[in-house]
């Protein structure tokens, strides 16, 4: 038998060929991914509240991502202290302010290091995790088999994880500032020779509780973004083994560039409320 | 049959009914212009080839998809329209056995065959005990594989706990998706032999997609072939058989007997064609 005419439907499968054609399609698909991050993100708020997740899920999602991801995030802000302390050290020394060494390293650390490091920790570590697992689910049908037997995916595997993104990463951050302060005071009081009680009394003359609570402020944003991009990149992962790692891989990289930016945008506006209500302060984030 | 979204209280004759079906996936045009219906307590084996469309139609009875044009009607519910909790409801009317099983990486057996019964809190936990012992037991699994986790079993055991995480719930209608695909022909026929005992003692309709002639011999009622859209004359329908099991070896479209008894025919010509081409 010949081989039939192609039928008008399959005309549709000629890829567009011209430069504009892909220019447009370059476009609507960018437009089209955004719109998607955001019904999605908006989908998992509307779950949080609608349905709370299982302990049984909760927990071991909360283990994996808080209790696992401890020692990476204090090993991080650790040696984060010690480099700083090392690297200002001849500054100051050359200026007579060695003393004052403390105050810089601990409000860089509390203020920017310490969430940002975190956050990185947690997005290449968790983030990429997340979106391999849920690609896999996505590729192996796992995810049309949460639905068919009548659970929402994004219920189920989204919100326990955005969750334990949420909640976890400001303890996540603590932790790096903890290290972050002990390892500079470390190598600053005990390899550099700084005078200890100078050390503590500058830095606590500079570092005040709301730096620190700054930079646990801007952790929760962090946090729920490694969350939603990373789970909405497993979501949409495309089929095989390259899709997987392509998934993982924009997961980490969408997820550093999200906290960049947002870091950046939260130091702006937190200056502007800083300012509005005290005038006269220097304090910037 | 009303259009909304509405169930009357009599039991209808038609179950599934798929209207002028279309489904597209960006520029890709797989599925055009589906008319078919299954009725209530038949199985209806969806044969054609790779590619054809046959996974999609499946994903589209169930909701899984939405259809670019056209719908599908379940007992008087148009599926596209139902939303929340209603569209919840229609599912577990169903059961899916997926292409590879589609078991939860990260539950024990168990907990997967447990897991319509606990989300959906039908019974306490020492009642899904019983049945999920049970519904392993139908399958034919020993009871000690219900601590150990999906990648710890073969492709047959893998398939039958599937079969079992679907029929936990007591469907009324059964979704296979090539139940016999990477099996050897004993785990096939052991499958085609449960499919076929589920039908019988559950009374369960049930929609099979496979190009595996042995299970369509076995199990179908009907059979319905599907050919692929890019294959087709200009408005040449997509279904090109549909018919009792007994005749489609001598039907009278050449494409529908090729395929079933598994003969290349045109393709090879056109693989030759395209080698000459080549060189």
């Amino acid at each position: 038998m010949a081989v039939a005419q192609a039928s008008p439907e399959a005309n549709l499968d000629q890829p567009p060929s011209t430069p504009v054609h892909r220019l447009g399609e370059q476009v609507f698909d960018t437009v089209a991914e955004i719109g998607d991050v955001g019904e999605f993100s908006i989908l998992t708020l509307i779950w949080i509240f609608r349905r709370r997740p299982r302990w049984s899920v909760l927990v071991p999602i909360f283990y994996a991502i808080g209790v696992q991801s401890v020692s990476v995030v204090a090993i991080t802000g650790t040696f984060i202290g010690m480099v700083l302390a090392v690297q200002a050290y001849h500054s100051f020394q050359m200026m007579g302010l060695a003393t004052r060494l403390g105050s810089v390293i601990n409000i860089s650390i509390v203020k920017e290091l310490g969430p940002v490091l975190a956050a990185t920790m947690l997005a290449g570590r968790i983030g990429s995790s997340m979106a391999a697992e849920l690609g896999t689910m996505r590729v192996t049908e796992q995810i049309d088999a949460l639905t068919a037997l009548g659970t929402n995916p994004v219920y189920y595997l989204v919100t326990p994880r955005f969750l334990a993104c949420l909640l976890l990463i400001p303890l996540l951050t603590l932790m790096a500032d903890f290290m972050g302060v002990i390892g500079g005071a470390v190598v600053a009081t005990q390899i550099l020779g700084v005078d200890s009680f100078a050390y503590w009394k500058h830095s606590r003359d500079f570092v005040e509780s709301l730096d620190i609570f700054a930079g646990v402020f801007k952790s929760y944003f962090f946090g729920a973004a490694i969350a939603l991009i990373s789970c909405h990149r497993g979501f949409n992962s495309s089929a095989g083994a390259e899709g997987v790692g392509k998934a993982a891989t924009e997961a980490f990289v969408f997820s550093f560039i999200a906290i960049l930016f947002l870091d950046f945008v939260l130091g702006l506006g937190w200056n502007t409320v800083y300012r509005s209500i005290w005038p006269q302060a220097q304090g910037l984030i | 049959m009303s259009d909304g979204a509405t169930v009357d209280g009599a039991r209808r004759k038609d179950l599934i009914e798929i209207r002028d079906l279309c489904m597209r996936f960006r520029t890709q045009s797989v599925l055009h212009g589906i008319n078919l219906t299954i009725h209530r307590g038949e199985t209806v084996c969806i044969i054609g080839e790779s590619g054809c469309g046959k996974t999609v139609m499946l994903k589209l009875i169930i909701g899984l998809l939405h259809p670019t044009q056209g719908g599908v009607w379940f007992d008087g519910m148009d599926v596209n329209r139902l939303g929340g909790k209603q569209l919840v409801k229609l599912r577990l009317r169903f059961g899916f056995l997926f292409q590879m099983a589609a078991l939860f990486d990260s539950l024990t057996i168990y907990d997967n065959v447990a897991f319509g019964l606990r989300e959906h809190h039908i019974c306490g936990e020492d009642e899904i005990r019983t049945l999920v012992a049970d519904r392993l037991q139908e399958v034919g699994l020993p009871p000690g594989l219900e601590r150990k986790k999906p990648a710890e079993l073969s492709g047959g055991q893998r398939k039958r706990v599937g079969l079992a995480r679907a029929l936990a719930l007591n469907p009324e209608v059964m979704l296979y998706d090539e139940p016999t695909t990477g099996l050897d022909p004993i785990m096939s026929d052991v499958i085609n032999e449960l499919i076929l005992q589920t039908q019988q003692n559950k009374k369960t309709t049930g929609v099979v997609v496979t190009h595996d002639m042995k299970t369509v011999t076995k199990v179908a009622d009907r059979v319905v072939m599907l050919y692929p859209l890019a294959r087709l004359a200009p408005n040449e329908p997509q279904i090109i058989y549909d018919g009792p099991p007994e005749d489609v070896e001598n039907a009278a479209d050449p494409r529908v007997r090729q395929f079933v008894r598994g003969e290349a025919g045109e393709r090879l010509r056109e693989l030759a064609q395209l080698r000459a081409n080549a060189s």
